[in-house]
């Protein structure tokens, strides 16, 4: 008698059974589509291959990869069903800080007397204190968001909103508005030839081991699936929040050194917007909107359609004017997708 | 008194002016298998959520297991031995059967906090066992939950409860989006709990399950606990006199 009710139970679900078609295969495909499409282009009009040329590939993988890291943290905060608008307030801010407890003391035999701190007798520092305040400020924005979210319940639309205009507004009050140079060679080595890279493909690795085998993994998707029923399991919904924004404040952080180790200097303006391309990269790489799924995996694909488009755009010569509005055209598109992505699911559902 | 494993005195709830629930008394025995039944917006639910602490009470007491208890939150009575299968549906529905049987309570190889590495293999292993042993049969384990109809949703909702619940379980109408087959199978279910001796609280609008199932049925009406009904001692007729409030008379008269 079980068994009978079962087997139709089961029978009943074969003509519901659905194509498991990962969004993160879409999303590959996009970018061997696109990138085929622009070699294709390549050889019609400017008479050369686009991706057989290694010194392209590497400008092209360097530009984006610092965003990179920013979407590895930004792809856990939506996979939880929030956003992250600071990103880019936190590079400058961080950037600007680290950098500050970064400068050499003497630069061509004299000392450094435009460094920050200069008053308090500045000498090189271990490279370990620009790394530690430097993450320490990531980890504090992010520690905030994620408090103020969790606590206030104010939407984190509007809570990163505030903290993407305080945390500029840190990095322009740090010096008033001064740039900040002059690294030591271990700071700066941070940012040099394919370091940034590796940096990269480690915190991706980490976090993409991270979703995927820990209970920290389960309980991200789990609170973005439906947080009522994280909540009834037992899930401290609010501390796990905390944690995520936490991350990936930590993450921008990081990118922020990168960043400034990378171009030899700080400025308050850097990192301007970096949260929109973030946010487009995971979205693009599957991650949805509304919540619960995505992967590591899908945003650092996207990352590279992202990569791709830039550099092809230079590489077909086009006008920079015509790739922000290009650029800005994939965002939408790809939240369109989502969005349709989403209804169809629940008209399935 | 030593078998009575719920009870609850005065319980109370008050949603700003509206009283859902208003001074219920009720007992539950070990092993015993109970029906609470009522009108839409008689309170049902709303027992329930006091009684599992997913809210807070207005006013009376509860005793679980013979002491007087104070369940913060859900998790609480979970960690005392009750297991909730709620009306609308506490599944993740991007995670897997496995994920969503140990949400909140998954087994770990090592502990490192929240990033303590899961042990799939032994999750998976006891999910299956799990199913085996309350008659659930679910083809794909490894599917997110979002790929399987209601009916077997509804079934690792179940599945869940039932493989956790060492004390008592309460289902609030596990059946009411079921077809046929599919009810039946959540009654095989809650069958397979009664020969387990374990106590159940199931809501349900339906009478010929509750007279299948159950011993003992329970009114609500308009946020009161109006009549107890031994299952066996009366038919459907006089349970519909007491939801509709036709008997409002003798059902006093029939409080055990
Ligand atoms: N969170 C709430 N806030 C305000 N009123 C509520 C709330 N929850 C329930 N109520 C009200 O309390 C009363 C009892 O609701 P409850 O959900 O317990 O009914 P029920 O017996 O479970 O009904 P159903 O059979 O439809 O599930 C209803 O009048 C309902 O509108
Ligand atoms: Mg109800």
């Amino acid at each position: 008698m079980a068994e009978l009710t079962s087997q139709s139970v089961e029978g009943g679900e074969s003509p519901r059974r659905r194509r498991h078609w990962p969004a993160e295969l879409n999303a590959l495909i996009g970018l061997v589509g696109i990138a085929l499409f622009i070699e294709i282009l390549g050889w019609i009009f400017v008479g050369q291959s686009f991706l057989l040329n290694l010194a392209r590939l590497r400008i092209m993988i360097l530009q984006v990869v610092v965003i990179g890291i920013i979407a590895v943290g930004v792809t856990q905060v939506i996979i939880t069903g929030g956003i992250d608008l600071s990103s880019g307030s936190v590079v400058g801010a961080t950037a600007m800080i680290a950098m500050s407890f970064a400068q050499a003391g003497e630069i061509y035999g004299e000392p450094n007397t435009r460094a920050v701190f200069w008053e308090l007798g500045w000498v090189d520092l271990p490279v370990i204190v620009p790394l530690a305040v430097g993450l320490g400020v990531g980890l504090l924005a992010g520690f905030i968001n994620g408090a103020l979210i969790a606590y206030t319940k104010i939407p984190p639309f509007i809570a990163t909103l505030g903290m993407m205009v305080t945390a500029r507004g840190v990095a322009k009050w740090w010096t008033r508005g001064e740039p900040v140079s002059f690294p030591t060679d271990q700071f700066a080595a941070i940012g040099q030839g394919m370091t940034p890279v590796l940096i990269f493909v480690a915190v991706a690795a980490l976090f993409y081991l991270i979703l995927k085998f820990t209970v920290y993994g389960t309980h991200t998707y789990a609170i973005g699936s439906n947080q009522d029923a994280a909540r009834m399991s037992g899930i401290n919904v609010e501390r796990h929040l905390v944690l995520v924004y936490s991350i990936a404040g930590l993450l921008s952080g990081l990118a922020g050194m990168v960043v400034a180790a990378r171009g030899l200097t700080a400025q308050a303006g850097m990192g301007i917007m970096y949260e929109l391309d973030a946010i487009a990269m995971a979205v693009i790489g599957g991650v949805s909107l509304a919540g619960g799924r995505g992967s590591i995996m899908g945003a650092t694909i996207g990352m590279l359609i992202f990569g791709v488009i830039i550099s092809g755009f230079t590489f077909l010569s086009l006008d920079a004017y015509y790739q922000e509005m290009i650029k800005g055209a994939i965002i939408v598109a790809a939240v369109v997708l989502d969005v349709w992505r989403q209804k169809r699911r629940a008209m399935e559902g | 008194m030593s078998d009575v494993i719920l009870k609850t005195e005065d319980l109370t709830k008050h949603y700003g002016g509206v009283q859902a629930l208003e001074g219920a008394d009720f007992e539950l025995r070990d092993g015993e298998h109970v029906a609470i039944v009522g009108d839409n917006g008689a309170g049902k639910s709303t027992f329930v959520r006091q009684i599992t602490g997913v809210e807070q009470r207005t006013r009376g007491r509860i005793w679980f297991d013979g002491e007087q208890v104070e369940f913060d939150g859900p998790l609480d009575a979970r960690e005392a031995g009750i297991e909730t299968v709620f009306q609308n549906l506490a599944l993740a529905d991007e995670l897997d059967v496995p994920s969503n049987l140990f949400l909140g309570r998954e087994k770990v190889k090592f502990r490192l906090g929240p990033f303590s590495i899961l042990d799939r293999r032994a999750m998976r292993q006891d999910t299956e066992e799990g199913l085996r042993r309350t008659g659930v049969k679910i083809p794909k384990l490894d599917n997110a939950i979002r790929h399987m109809s209601g009916g077997q949703r509804q079934c690792v909702a179940i599945a869940r409860s039932a493989s956790f619940a060492s004390r008592l379980i309460i289902m609030d109408e596990p059946t009411a989006a079921l077809g046929v087959q599919e009810t039946a199978q959540v009654e095989g279910i809650i069958r397979n709990l009664k020969e387990r001796r374990v106590p159940l609280i199931l809501v349900s609008h339906n009478l010929r399950q509750v007279f299948d199932l159950v011993d003992r049925i329970i009114v609500f009406r308009r946020g009161l606990l109006v009549a107890d009904l031994n299952a066996a001692e009366v038919d459907g007729n006089e349970v519909v006199k007491h939801i509709t409030g036709v008997a409002n008379q003798d059902a006093t008269a029939t409080f055990a």
